[in-house]
């Protein structure tokens, strides 16, 4: 048998990929992992029940690489739009370093081990739970709502929402209402969170033709919005106090954190119509992260102090 | 095909940039797959605790 070997082909033809590794891990997420991780931590760490830090680690490691790979899908479908929007065009796929099946495979792959990982070690519920966290937001959210209606990161926002509850059910092994509320403060967050975001972009939004609240409803109608929403998240912050399995301090912190949240939305909601450089709506988006941030580290620091005086009781 | 003359084995000459993003992808994948057997590896360990190597041969 003879070999002839052709050297020379075009790699672009041959389909050949300059992705490294860190283009992979771009594909991830890594600043919404990061919030994901933390929260699922604090819903694993809430739960009432002794739970072996090896497989506490595991759930968390697994959920954040279950959010990392419907990150990837997302990316993988939305290359198209991606590349219209200057805070996406750098993104691995629209910037042609990364072939989308490439992004299509990474995901699919990590979404299985991680649900199988998740559900093989830990228990089934977090798994499915995980499972379908990565299906509404890679299928349900980017694939149907957000190119489909204005209400798209209100309902898809479930999809950032559960992870406290997969650490929950990670731990317990069942879901129940102090979960449930660490969901509702997510889910409640994010879209005063993402509005605050699409007023001050746009533009990025209208060339990408998706459907955001400012772009379908007008940005006068969207203020509005946004302070009915931290009218409502505020208190809901509070409702671990309130319901009685959190103490005090927990509730002063949430408490002083959504006053300070609804302020910025109602700087949002009092800002001209024809501010052009949206400084409250930039306020809003930033302090949004630091309210997400300080209401689940108040929520962690509570459990822990809590767990601390009933070890140093006995 | 044995005895086939006419076989064509078309290769692909990397450029230097295409070769070292395909070893930074592989190690990174090496290190994913070592990450995985030492998870199942110790979790199955701590899941069956000592008894695990008990067992009649």
């Amino acid at each position: 048998m003879s070999i002839i070997e052709q050297t020379g082909t075009p790699s672009a033809q041959a389909g050949l990929s300059e992705a490294t590794a860190g283009d992979f891990i771009a594909l991830l997420k890594p600043r919404v992992m990061s919030l994901v991780v933390f929260t699922a931590f604090v819903g694993l760490m809430a739960a009432p029940v002794p739970f072996h830090p090896l497989f506490a680690f595991i759930s968390v490691l697994s959920i954040a690489v279950g959010a990392g790979a419907s990150g990837a899908l997302n990316m993988w479908y939305d290359a198209d739009i991606d590349r219209l929007m200057s805070r996406t065009a750098r993104r691995p796929v629209p910037a042609g370093r990364m072939m989308a099946g490439e992004a299509l495979g990474f995901g699919l792959v990590l979404s299985f081990l991680s649900v199988m990982t998740l559900g093989l070690l830990v228990n089934w519920l977090a798994g499915s739970l995980l499972a379908f966290t990565i299906f509404f937001y890679a299928v349900v959210y980017t694939m149907w709502l957000k190119r489909s209606t204005p209400q798209n990161i209100v309902i898809g926002g479930a999809a950032g929402a559960f992870p406290p509850m997969v650490g929950w059910a990670a731990a317990t092994g069942s879901v129940s209402l102090e979960s449930v509320i660490l969901f509702a403060i997510i889910f409640l967050w994010t879209p005063p969170h993402f509005w605050a975001l699409a007023l001050f972009k746009s533009g990025d939004y209208g060339r990408a033709g998706i459907p955001m609240m400012p772009n379908v409803a007008g940005e006068a109608s969207t203020r509005r919005q946004i302070f009915v929403y931290a009218l409502i998240v505020a208190p809901i912050g509070v409702a671990p106090w309130l319901l009685g399995y959190v103490s005090a301090g927990y509730g002063v912190v949430a408490a002083a954190l959504g006053a300070g949240f609804v302020y910025y939305a109602w700087g949002v909601l009092r800002m001209a119509s024809d501010d052009r450089v949206m400084k409250p709506a930039k306020q809003l988006f930033g302090y949004s992260l630091i309210y997400l941030f300080g209401i689940f580290a108040a929520y962690l620091a509570d459990v822990m102090v809590a767990r601390a005086l009933a070890v140093g009781a006995f | 095909m044995p005895g086939d003359n006419n076989q064509f084995d078309e290769t692909v000459k990397l450029t230097e940039k295409q070769r070292k993003a395909r070893r930074s992808r592989s190690i990174a994948i090496a290190v994913g797959l070592a990450i995985l057997v030492v998870i199942f590896y110790v979790a199955t360990l701590a899941k069956m605790g000592p008894g695990l190597f008990n067992r009649p041969l």
